[in-house]
């Protein structure tokens, strides 16, 4: 076979499979299924997944998409229309909701928290900070892992004396959000120096990107501090630090302890439902949690569109929330359940309620 | 006759051995790398490969899944961006060879070169602020065209290459039967530097294959097999970057195996390629 | 230009060839002009403050490129320290030393180097490559070599070091592929003058390497620009910490890892058009560096076959 004829049999295979795939593009879209698509925090992701599998056993010709970007990429993305709903652990700012093209709503999904993980050799048992030793390092100020103050908080534990090395996110992230939220609530100078924000300016540290970056290096790097999602170090049997709250005592971050921090603060949520929750009051309260949200218009364009998304939304407060705990999400407390429910009933389209 | 064997010349007798030497070790060096990684790869990604896992699609954790829709994504992309990039890269290589002459075919050229450069992630962000945003969602066609523009520089530089190397005295014979310049190029010229021109296209292909920045922000990433074109729709490196960056050890394993699965698409890539080009004339 | 031969199917084919290339022509000129439009708000508001300034952080709004220009060139002068002298060496080899059925298959291996994708580089670092640099290389550079600047600090395997060896290998398989082309268009007659001159292999090959000089460096100019412009992997391993640091294992931030770390979430009209001027000054670079490369490979290998393999 000489080479010319080789080449065109090569173009003529090549061109077949093209339109072949043209026809699939010209079918596609058709075939009576509604489909969704949303984007956003990483944190929910296996969550979301779980959801969307189980929904989709539930309603079969609905089809919701979910890709974890990362919470101000679901803003981002929310806002600019390219998707359908986004999500957030951090609720909006201000002036992103001002800029919006439509009024959007927060829908808190479940709760999480974020937790101190270190890698410190010959120590077992779990190492308890006070928020102004948590701010002293990730500030630079203590810098080994012998300080008195953390030996204050630690009696009867023998540190070691090597250097601390701080890990935290490279990327913008609703986790950095969070911490940095906590951070700056108590204490002033961590406010003053650094603020809280998904991109805060980290004074000290290795930057890792995402949860993933940030375990990897605490646990192959001896000496090392940084703050991930429960579920990261829970996953990766990751020491987690108990955390001294408001009310004095050194809290494990569990599912309990979250969702004492939630109650504790329900009766202070706003009504859109945009809380912080971290340094809650309650005496059982961890520190640093958060909701995470699910991000919509108020006002949907599509009305089909619409109303798989608002059933969507109820059937995940409510059925949604058996499958949490199994993934080490806190779910929402009752009355916040019923405050979600006000919000998602008043979703509309072309003026009229979605949900009847 | 009997050489002068010095002290100067025992030098650099000694010198070129060493040279020697130390450029095999250098070769040695860059393959054992090559070996430390494939087996790498292999020995996390091995265990999670099974049939079930190259036809399923991704599942929550926990629940096993597999990477089928995003083996089938990375094919349609391929497919989109060859459908652009393939016959306007040969299109401007062509350009460059026979046509294109003094200061703007030299201006052209240098043009495409500097796109062969241009970090992926910018082209990335260039068709997300060009198509997606007008178009308001993402779209297997926004990220074909995004690897479609890194295909295209490789294309028509290897074109211009390979047609390049086409004696004259094939065109020279063309037009002195009196055919007219464009079907000399079209009948003649191009099926002879078909082989080198096909080497040109696999490499772009196995190149763009690779790419995971471009497609985070055109393609998207999904869930379920590919239905449309406008829609988004999975593909390997995304899933298998989604999968790295998770902190379930399931989602590890299988981020490595689906390593191991493009890989091989690679590597089945490159052999093609390697046997089109035996057969050089 | 529309023919010459009078023909008109000639017009027709070459108008669209030339429609073609003037597409290229089109969208690389888009692209600029993209980038210049969307970081004019960043431009106006810093100016040349950008260049300079240290500062990066989102929150408070105040951006400077300068520790992010100082880690993309840094780790890329590295990674061509390490690369172009194996490179050469792996060219060199298999060009001149090797038997053919050895330099060809060996060839591809090496090549296929570059086939690995780079968020496989980077997952490979972070588990590997970093631990490994971590717990035999890097004490054994400080104790040599501590008293320079550039083996100081601390020792966590994650740093400026690891995403210079990472692009190191990465950028490998392209200069020794483009080098090999630039030695095999060195006329024979070159090595056969060396040789009847009473050479040995390796001063024969220094003249080669002379002769085939401005295509090497050329070379050399393509692995840098692919080092400047390659995320996914080096953001992995480099620690992105927007700091300068004289420290090799001190972490550091490139450009590229900065766009992709942080583009899909930057909210704030500001804060995504300093990304965009980031992104701007890394095509500008990529630019001239490319164009002083393409130059001088062109003045070696015009008209002589060598296949253009590099990526």
């Amino acid at each position: 076979m000489s080479v010319s004829t080789r080449s065109f049999q090569l173009v003529a295979w090549i061109a077949v499979l093209i339109l072949g795939f043209v026809a699939l593009a010209c079918n596609g879209g058709g075939s009576g299924s509604v489909s969704l698509q949303g984007a956003g925090a990483s944190f929910p992701n296996p969550l979301y997944q779980k959801w969307l599998s189980e929904y989709g056993h539930h309603q079969p010709n609905v089809k919701i998409d979910y890709q974890s970007i990362g919470s101000g990429g679901g803003i981002k993305q929310l806002k600019e229309q390219t998707v359908d709903f986004g999500a957030s652990d951090a609720p909006m700012k201000d002036e992103d909701l001002k800029s919006a093209p439509g009024e959007i709503l927060h829908i808190p999904t479940v709760l999480g928290a974020v937790v101190i993980t270190y890698n410190l050799q010959g120590v077992t048992q779990p190492l308890r900070f006070s928020p102004e030793v948590i701010t002293d390092i990730f500030l630079g100020k203590i810098k080994k892992w012998n300080d008195p103050k953390i030996a204050a908080d630690n009696p009867g534990v023998t540190l070691p004396g090597g250097d601390i090395t701080v890990v935290h996110r490279s990327d913008s992230s609703g986790t950095s959000a969070v911490f940095t939220d906590y951070l700056s609530k108590v204490s002033p100078e961590w406010k003053e120096k650094v603020g809280a924000g998904t991109s805060p300016s980290w004074p000290i540290g290795l930057g890792g990107k995402g949860n993933e970056g940030v375990t990897g290096q605490v646990k192959n790097t001896p000496n090392t501090i940084g703050y991930v999602e429960l579920a990261y170090a829970v996953q990766n049997k990751l020491p987690v630090a108990q955390v001294k709250n408001s009310s004095g005592s050194y809290i494990t971050p569990s599912i309990d302890t979250v969702v004492a921090a939630a109650s504790a603060s329900a009766a202070n949520t706003p009504d859109d439902l945009r809380v912080s929750i971290t340094n809650a009051a309650g005496p059982q309260a961890y520190p640093i949690s958060s909701y995470t949200y699910i991000l919509v218009y108020k006002n949907q364009k599509d009305a089909v569109k619409g109303k798989v998304l608002v059933d969507f939304l109820w059937w995940g407060i409510h059925d949604g929330e058996g499958f949490a705990k199994a993934l080490q999400y806190a779910p929402l407390p009752d009355d916040i359940v019923k405050r979600a429910e006000g919000k998602i009933n008043s979703i509309t389209a072309n003026g009229a309620a979605l949900r009847k | 006759m009997t050489a002068n064997y010095g002290n100067a010349d025992r030098m650099r007798r000694a010198t070129s051995a060493l040279m020697t030497t130390l450029t095999a070790l250098c070769t040695v060096l860059a393959v054992c790398a090559l070996l430390i990684i494939l087996s790498h790869i292999a020995w996390q990604g091995i265990g999670s490969l099974n049939f079930q896992f190259l036809i399923d699609r991704p599942r929550p954790v926990g629940e096993g899944g597999g990477i089928g829709n995003a083996i089938l994504g990375s094919l349609v992309l391929l497919l989109i961006s060859s459908a652009f990039g393939l016959p306007l890269g040969i299109c401007v290589g062509v350009y460059l060879a026979e046509i294109g002459r003094g200061r703007l075919g030299g201006a052209v050229r240098f043009i495409v070169d500097t796109l062969t450069g241009i970090p992926s992630i910018v082209t990335g962000v260039f068709i997300y602020a060009i198509l997606v945003i007008p178009m308001k969602h993402f779209s297997a066609l926004a990220g074909g065209v995004a690897l479609a523009l890194i295909m295209i520089p490789i294309v028509a530089r290897t074109t211009e290459e390979m047609l390049k190397l086409v004696p004259h005295s094939m065109r020279e014979g063309a037009l002195a039967l009196g055919a007219p310049q464009w079907r000399t190029i079209l009948g003649v010229v191009i099926p002879a530097a078909a082989p080198g021109i096909a080497t040109g296209a696999m490499l772009a292909i196995a190149r763009v294959s690779g790419e995971t920045a471009p497609l985070l922000f055109t393609a998207f990433g999904s869930r379920f097999f590919p239905r449309s074109l406008n829609e988004p729709i999975a593909s390997l490196t995304v899933q298998i970057y989604n999968y790295a960056i998770s902190p379930y050890d399931e989602w590890h394993a299988q981020a490595w195996a689906a390593t191991l699965v493009l890989m091989t698409l690679v590597l089945g890539i490159n052999i093609i390629v390697r046997f089109l080009t035996r057969k050089k004339f | 230009m529309l023919s010459p031969t009078g023909n008109t199917g000639d017009a027709v084919f070459r108008i669209l060839m030339l429609i073609a290339a003037l597409l290229m022509v089109a969208i690389v000129v888009a692209m600029v002009i993209a980038l210049a439009t969307d970081s004019m708000l960043s431009i106006r508001q810093f100016g040349f403050r950008f260049l300079t300034s240290q500062r990066w952080d989102p929150i408070k709004g105040e951006f400077g490129a300068l520790p992010f220009i100082y880690g993309t060139v840094a780790s890329s002068l590295i990674a061509l320290l390490i690369s172009v002298p194996f490179s050469l060496g792996i060219a060199v080899f298999l060009v001149e030393q090797a038997p053919r059925y050895i330099a060809r298959p060996v060839g591809f291996l090496v090549e296929l180097l570059a086939a690995i994708p780079s968020v496989v580089y980077g997952l490979w670092g972070i588990f590997v490559l970093a631990p490994f640099l971590r717990q035999y290389v890097e004490p054994a550079l400080a104790k040599w070599f501590g008293w320079l600047p550039f083996f100081r600090g601390s020792i966590t395997g994650i740093g400026l070091l690891t995403g210079g060896i990472i692009l190191a290998i990465m950028v490998t398989p392209i200069i020794s592929a483009v080098v090999r082309d630039v030695l095999a268009a060195v006329p024979g007659s070159q090595r056969e003058a060396a040789l009847a001159l009473g050479a040995t292999k390796w001063e024969m090959i220094r003249v080669v390497l002379v002769n085939g000089a401005p295509g090497i460096a050329g070379a050399v100019i393509l692995g840098l620009g692919r080092a400047l412009g390659e995320t996914m992997a080096v953001t992995m391993v480099i620690g992105n910490r927007p700091e300068i640091s004289l420290s090799l294992f001190e972490p550091s931030y490139t450009i590229a890892s900065a766009i992709a770390n942080e583009f899909t979430e930057a909210t704030g009209d500001l804060y995504v058009s300093a990304l965009v001027e980031l992104g701007l000054i890394l095509f500008l670079v990529t630019f001239i560096v490319n164009g002083i490369a393409r130059l001088l490979v062109w003045n070696v290998t015009r008209g002589t076959g060598g296949v253009g393999k590099a990526a």
